[in-house]
């Protein structure tokens, strides 16, 4: 298979002592959307840092296992050397620069493009016409944006660096529902328009599991299953637990009537 | 009260205050990219004033070419000391790296007495010596002349940070490394380069000053007058540093020509104590950065 990214049982831990992921694979084909679901604490974020080697700046370490981008081993390359080569990631909570005006922010990430033959063309315009009211903001300061906006802008910041792999950290983090359903529409647009493939860290599997074409569910540092979206969301364990849906007779059921101890997920056993 | 006489002491204290916004530019630009808080500001400028020293006096070379060559040495010292003392502490805790700054200081304070000795030194004059006149107001040219040349020197910093690629890269820094790091941008870079164009901008200043007031080893101690203009300024801001500069100096010259030179540490120290209780974080600064 032709793999953009591909993760091989990483062990990470923080500080030397805190093992915050514990043998974790998975692998991004070319141009494909990916979902990595999990709750609070699970590691995801903490995969996507290892990934980027922004772990290094929170004192973080991969201790075994190997990360390949493109085929070619991620160990010990500082992280705007990544960026440079393809692989952006778009943190949590957004990260934008707040004291900095919209386009600013956007000059900021054509420093993806150092380097690069194509580095010429800017792609502003790009980014405006997925986000059209990015254009009528672009002189005002990002810390003046609401959230909704403050993601669009992330996401125009990823655009610009043209990368062939964009790695989303909770994208839905802290929107209503309608704009988290506008959000993923262009997320799917980009990965359609623009053949990015995308790994998508996510706490709502349902929105992410209706774009992602592979998904995997983790928990406490490792993988507990995986499979092609379609039969993720079939799956009476994940339908349940992160769904909530479902339960053995299929309806809508109220958190009041769920007695937790009496169910055990399948994969624990 | 004689009205010329204070309009005389303004204009000076004015134009001394430009060089302190110059000084007080060069540490704002190190700890806004890099959360340094660089005590060794003051011994840079001096070392840099001994480079010219050594290269106009000692070596006869024409200002010309003596001044840019000091300042640029002055950038490089900076660069230097970032590269191998600097950023090995990354990670450290803030009182860690502020006590490194400040072994530095000494070091080119001892490193100065060592090759040019501890007397104090006349630079060569290189600025013009026609008397400057505001209306009536009498300026000594070298005040004068310091005061465009330092002025000219910052309207190019704060236009280079407003408008340029790189000033969005260091102000992107300065808002979130991590994420700078995210945008493909070189942030360790970033912090060698703050040092490099914070050391000039001091250069600059330290070469003008003690082209007005002469030299000695220590000379670096206008570097807590500037500490006094960047708290009152706000550690994190340019157009604090401009004004608190500008207003320091004139308060500190005025103090002196009214209430006699030892006033005027005092008087400045005293607004610094009235300003940080009701503006902690210094009149433009930051509010979430810590204080000093």
């Amino acid at each position: 298979m032709d793999a953009v990214l591909e993760i091989e049982n990483i062990e990470v831990v923080y500080n030397k002592t805190v093992q915050v992921l514990r043998g974790l694979s998975l692998t991004v084909p070319r141009g494909a959307i990916v979902a990595l679901l999990g709750s609070n604490g699970a590691g995801k974020s903490t995969t996507l840092k290892s990934v980027s080697g922004l772990l290094a700046l929170e004192d973080g370490e991969v201790t075994a296992g190997d990360i390949r981008f493109k085929g070619q081993s991620l160990k010990n390359r500082p992280p705007e050397k990544l960026v440079r080569e393809g692989l952006f990631h778009v943190m949590e909570g957004r990260r934008v620069f707040e004291d900095l005006t919209v386009e600013e922010n956007l000059v900021a990430a054509t420093y993806a493009l150092s380097g690069r033959e194509d580095a010429r063309s800017r792609g502003y315009e790009l980014v405006y016409d997925y986000f059209p009211r990015l254009r009528e903001r672009r002189r005002q300061l990002a810390g003046y944006l609401s959230g909704g906006e403050q993601q669009m802008l992330a996401l125009g910041r990823a655009l610009i660096a043209r990368p062939e792999l964009i790695m989303l950290d909770e994208p839905s983090l802290g929107l209503a529902p309608l704009l988290v359903e506008e959000i993923f529409e262009i997320v799917a647009r980009i990965n359609r328009e623009q053949g990015t493939a995308i790994l998508l860290v996510e706490q709502n599997a349902a929105v992410s599991l209706a774009i992602a074409s592979y998904g995997y569910i983790m928990e406490n540092g490792k993988i507990v299953i995986d499979g092609p979206a379609e039969k993720l969301t079939a799956n009476e364990d994940v339908r349940e637990f992160y769904l909530g849906v479902g339960g053995q007779d299929g309806e809508a059921r109220s958190y009041r009537e769920i007695k937790h101890y009496k169910r055990r997920k399948r994969w624990l056993s | 009260m004689d009205w010329l006489f204070f309009g005389e002491i303004s204009l000076a204290g004015l134009a001394m205050g430009g060089l302190y916004a110059l000084i007080a530019l060069g540490f704002v630009i190190i700890y806004k990219a890099t959360r340094v808080i660089n005590f060794a500001i003051g011994e840079i400028m001096m070392f840099a004033a001994y480079l010219f020293l050594a290269f106009a006096g000692g070596m006869e070379m024409s200002p010309w070419v003596a001044v840019p060559l000091a300042v640029l040495g002055g950038a490089l010292l900076g660069g230097v000391i970032e590269k191998t003392m600097i950023r090995p502490m990354l990670g450290e805790s803030p009182i860690a790296v502020v006590m490194v700054t400040i072994g530095i200081a000494s070091i080119l304070v001892g490193l100065v007495e060592l090759i040019w000795t501890a007397d104090p030194q006349l630079l060569p004059s290189f600025l013009p010596r026609q008397p400057v006149f505001i209306g009536e107001l009498y300026l000594a040219p070298k005040i004068a002349y310091g005061f465009l040349i330092g002025m000219a020197v910052l309207v190019i910093y704060l236009l280079y940070f407003r408008f340029s690629r790189g000033g969005v890269a260091l102000r992107a820094t300065a808002s979130d490394q991590a994420a700078a790091y995210s945008m493909g941008i070189n942030v360790r870079r970033v912090f060698n380069l703050a040092w490099v164009f914070g050391s000039l901008a001091a250069s600059v200043a330290g070469i003008l000053v003690a082209a007005t007031g002469g030299l000695s080893p220590q000379f670096g101690i206008i570097g807590l007058s500037v500490l006094v203009v960047v708290i009152v300024g706000g550690l994190d801001s340019i157009l604090g540093a401009l004004v608190a500069g500008v207003f320091i100096g004139w308060l500190e010259t005025v103090a002196g020509a009214y209430l006699g030179g030892e006033y005027r540490m005092p008087a400045t120290f005293a607004v610094l104590a009235v300003i940080l209780v009701f503006k902690p974080y210094g009149l433009f600064g930051t509010h979430e950065i810590e204080r000093v």
